[in-house]
């Protein structure tokens, strides 16, 4: 009997500790952010891509973007829908805090505690300053409001169960750098455009069973999530491409051979192309330096 | 009697007809890839020059420019017939999308004919010119790429 009384405890313990284990994470509440600038804010905007997967389907991208949601991105886990982060208090997020924008963000948590899908790639975003959240959320603000619904994600059993989410964190959500070493001030800057912003990471380095980024195959291209095709390798040893081309692809979206990018990669040559040239070179200089895959 | 012969003609052309259509398919996806090759050889030297590996040539530039507004001008609605998507035939990455949204398609094809035609202008201008004229001219093939060409 005595036994089965301490398996029984146990297994109460176990699952105490696992549901406190896989409670969403926040920010410490009295954590003093910075006044945001919105004018800093828009290079992050820019940098994060954020437009390429709010805008509606189809919108165009304009000097102010409506991001109203609505896109749809197909996953072996099930289809994700973007929702509306424009400012519409009620729709969208403009009753946010910073300290809310910051822990969607960086702990994937919102502003209710519900774990956030990664499809909104905090796994990228974990690395970003305060400071840069506060420009980005000073930012957004700018941007109008739009009163559509978001629409809920098509994501069946096992993978609708939020709070699952707390276990793909704990494997998978971390905040140190994948390069480790940076030595100069522009390695340092691709490595957070890369790695804290542009989330290059989140399609061109193959995913694990659950979903998990391989970080030792970091940016050795992986299948298209949606099915068709591969993204392609972009460590330097799987790219082919001088620095001269990577920064010509990224300020005019044309191949070295003088095709275009296709797809998604058209939205995200649109957002390097308004960076400065220096940010340019500065993801070419970090490119260069990501070691072959093991 | 006549029944035969009659039976023998309309199994030869409904078997033909398809075999015909496909050719003409086939045709008319190496035509437009031919078109797509014509485009990057003429856009090689001013893409070389606006990422500072090629030195600007004023003259290079404006002839590559001026066979690259022309090209984009050429009439394509044969290039484009029915039938020639990725679902339907071989060797093309032609979403169906295309002919599902013609209207679209065919303005981003006047915006690309525009922004070659600006490139034109500004090719034998100066090195300023034909690098501020690229991107628009990128985004302006990149934007059929983006909605309407399948993953490699």
């Amino acid at each position: 009997m005595r036994i089965f009384a301490m398996f029984g405890g146990a297994c109460v313990v176990g699952a105490a500790a696992g549901w406190m284990l896989t409670a969403p994470t926040f920010a410490d509440p009295d954590l003093t952010v910075p006044a945001g600038d919105a004018a800093r804010g828009a290079t992050v905007f820019t940098a994060a891509g954020c437009a390429s997967c709010h805008i509606a389907p189809g919108a165009t991208k304009a000097e102010h973007p409506v991001l109203s949601g609505g896109q749809r991105f197909a996953s072996d886990f099930g289809t994700f829908i973007a929702p509306n982060i424009s400012t519409d208090a009620k729709q969208g997020i403009g009753a946010w805090s910073t300290l809310d924008l910051l822990n969607a963000l960086r702990h994937g948590t919102s502003p209710a505690g519900q774990h956030y899908y990664p499809a909104l790639p905090y796994a990228t975003y974990t690395r970003m300053t305060d400071t840069d959240v506060a420009d980005l959320r000073a930012y957004l603000a700018t941007l109008p409001a739009d009163a559509t619904p978001s629409q809920p994600h098509e994501v069946g059993f096992p993978f609708n169960i939020r709070r699952a989410l707390g276990v793909w964190k704990l494997l998978f959500l971390r905040d140190d750098w994948v390069l480790a070493e940076a030595p100069t001030p522009e390695l340092e800057r691709g490595r957070y455009i890369v790695e804290a912003l542009a989330h290059c990471g989140e399609c061109h380095t193959p995913r694990n069973g659950l979903g998990g980024l391989q970080r030792d195959r970091w940016l050795s291209g992986a299948p298209n999530p949606n099915g068709k095709g591969t993204i392609p390798d972009i460590t330097a040893a799987g790219l082919t491409w001088s620095s001269a081309d990577i920064v010509g692809y990224l300020t005019t979206g044309f191949t070295p051979e003088f095709d275009t990018a296709g797809g998604h990669m058209v939205a995200v040559v649109e957002n390097m192309a308004q960076l400065p040239d220096s940010d340019r070179a500065a993801v070419a200089a970090y490119l260069k330096a990501i070691p072959k895959a093991e | 009697m006549l029944f035969r012969p009659l039976l023998a003609l309309s199994l030869m052309i409904s078997c033909a007809l398809p075999a015909f259509a496909e050719g003409e398919a086939d045709a008319a996806i190496k035509a437009r890839k031919s078109q797509m090759t014509l485009y990057a050889f003429n856009l090689a030297p001013l893409g070389e020059m606006a990422k500072g590996t090629l030195a600007y040539d004023a003259d290079v530039a404006s002839k590559a420019a001026t066979n690259l507004a022309a090209l984009a001008k050429l009439d394509q609605s044969r290039l484009w017939r029915e039938g020639t998507d990725q679902m339907s035939a071989e060797n093309t990455r032609a979403l169906p999308d295309i002919w599902d949204n013609m209207d679209d398609v065919m303005a981003k094809s006047l915006a690309m004919t525009g922004a070659a035609d600006a490139m034109q202008l500004a090719a034998g201008t100066d090195l300023a010119s034909l690098q501020a004229a690229m991107g628009a001219l990128g985004g302006a093939c990149g934007a059929c790429h983006k909605l309407y060409r399948a993953p490699e």
